[in-house]
């Protein structure tokens, strides 16, 4: 199968005549490492709680594999955006056994498999020494292990990212850009983001988003994301990661 | 304190305490970690509308207080599910409408207000078998729940979008934590009346919040607790002749303020 999630004209919102997000056609072909990005309020978040099946479209239609997506939820491996609460009392392991959720069921409990699943996958994220320690304790970063950890746990083949680096260092950034870049040769990635410096040199294309879909492809002009962002930007490009800086208010060339 | 407990009323005070703060430790640790306490409180006072109509009608008030909380939290349940945004004026609403109505109930019925003062804040010296039964019912309905839906209850209470997109029935889970909590209110009711079933509902679980690493800790813990502040209130309470509902909470905010300090002392040593 070469596409994994499509939309053709897809619009929707939360209150009738008044779409946040307006005709979108988008296609990520499988292996793709694709940003999405956009202003805050640009329709980042609403266009993925149509792609996870949580918002049914206005008009449009969504496939994943194929299929609408409330059915092959478990093909997608959600991983939301940090909140910080500081004081939920869980463990990094209890953490990651939920996303065994699905391949359980109510009254019954996490089988030897599940455990042995999850630890796989703290181990694939370097983070099998964190098992049991309190969530809390985490820095952000290792929390962030932690959601990709659960979403793995699944076994999906689609990891779908929300503001992945919101909440992390620079130095963190780009360890976590390398281990994305790492996961990315068995899974296709998708992640959206406000922070166009998040974007890195391990991302195959990219997407431009504001309530409409400005533009797709390998690159990413300065036109296009002013145009999403309704002020003018300059791409500077160094060490691979890109940094931005506003314009000064004049159009910029490249 | 030792010959007080002689007195069938004194045996049924110290038993009803007990397996009040299974529930109060359990339901209160699932309250707190969901930022809930407000909505325990609106079911509470509007179980008190509950508690004037069965007056007026001649019936048992302990079913007129479960039917009205349990039909408030039914209530908020729908609202919830539909528009997040307006539960709060939801919970607001139901709050001042149960009081409202008990008042204008109990004024019609000419209920002696020596009843009413003793719903609103707790009658431990006066509870019945009745009472026991009930207590002990409830205990072993959560326990179940809890037991057999432990890892639904931790994911919904956690990150209930995740938990959503892994099947599980959130909106059953939100429902049944709705329900046990407004059976567990009027439970608590008779222990420290209606007025201060919040504290009870939110001190023990939150003394427990600090220290404890896991859910299931939490819930052992803040039941501990509970149980602990209740003995102590009841047997203070009998000593210096007070009412035991008023030193229950009394002591539970001392406990409460103590351990703010013990954690923040905790916290600055790490």
């Amino acid at each position: 199968m070469k596409e994994t999630i499509r939309l053709d004209g897809v619009t929707a919102g939360y209150r009738r005549g008044n779409p946040i997000i307006y005709d979108i056609d988008l296609t990520v072909p499988k292996s793709d490492f694709l940003a999405i990005i956009g202003p805050n309020g640009g329709g980042k978040t609403t266009l993925l709680k149509v792609i996870l099946g949580l918002l049914t479209p206005w008009e449009g239609t969504v496939s994943v594999l194929g299929e609408s997506p409330a059915k092959p939820r478990p093909a997608i491996g959600y991983v939301p955006q940090l909140i910080p609460d500081e004081s939920f009392p869980i463990t990094v392991i209890d953490v990651v056994l939920m996303g065994r959720l699905r391949n359980s069921g109510l009254f019954r409990r996490f089988t030897r498999r599940d455990r042995e699943i999850a630890d796989m996958n703290l181990d694939r994220l370097d983070i099998q020494d964190l098992a049991g320690l309190d969530m809390n304790s985490l820095s952000g970063g290792q929390k962030q292990r932690v959601l990709i950890a659960r979403a793995l746990a699944g076994n999906p083949q689609i990891l779908l990212l929300d503001e992945p680096v919101a909440s992390v260092d620079h130095n963190t950034q780009e360890s976590f850009f390398n281990l994305l870049g790492e996961l990315n040769s068995t899974i296709t990635i998708v992640l959206v983001t406000h922070d166009v410096g998040a974007v890195s040199a391990h991302v195959k294309n990219i997407a431009c988003i504001n309530k409409t879909l400005i533009s797709h492809g390998e690159t990413l002009s300065s036109e296009s994301v002013a145009k999403a962002y309704g002020c003018p930007f300059e791409l500077i490009s160094h060490g691979g990661i890109p940094h931005r800086v506003l314009g000064s208010g004049k159009e910029s060339k490249r | 304190m030792i010959d007080a407990l002689g007195y069938t009323f004194m045996q049924n005070a110290v038993i009803v305490s007990i397996l009040g703060s299974i529930a109060c430790g359990i339901i209160g640790t699932l309250i707190t970690v969901n930022r809930m306490s407000a909505l325990a409180g609106s079911i509470a006072h509007a179980s008190f509308g509950g508690l004037g109509l069965a007056y007026l009608a001649g019936f048992n008030p302990l079913i007129g207080a479960t039917g009205f909380a349990v039909a408030g939290a039914a209530g908020i349940a729908a609202i919830s599910s539909r528009k997040r945004a307006r539960t709060d004026t939801a919970m607001a609403a139901m709050w001042a409408t149960g009081m409202a109505s008990g008042l204008v109930f109990i004024k019609l019925s000419g209920t002696y207000s020596a009843d009413l003062m003793s719903w609103l804040f707790g009658s431990l010296l006066a509870v019945s078998t009745s009472d026991i039964a009930f207590a002990a019912i409830l205990d072993i309905v959560i326990l179940l729940v809890i037991t057999g839906l432990y890892k639904e209850f931790l994911a919904v209470s956690f990150d209930q979008e995740f938990s959503m997109l892994q099947g599980v029935p959130a909106d059953l889970i939100r429902g049944l934590f709705l329900i046990l909590t407004a059976l567990t209110a009027v439970l608590l009711m008779k222990i420290t009346g209606l007025i201060m079933v919040i504290a009870m509902l939110s001190i023990p679980a939150a003394i427990a919040e600090m220290f404890a690493k896991s859910l299931w800790k939490m819930m052992i813990l803040a039941s501990i607790l509970a149980a602990v502040f209740n003995l102590a209130g009841l047997s203070l309470a009998w000593m210096l002749d007070l009412p035991p509902g008023a030193v229950i909470i009394l002591i539970a905010a001392f406990a409460y303020a103590v351990s703010l300090i013990i954690a923040n002392v905790m916290s600055s040593i790490k």
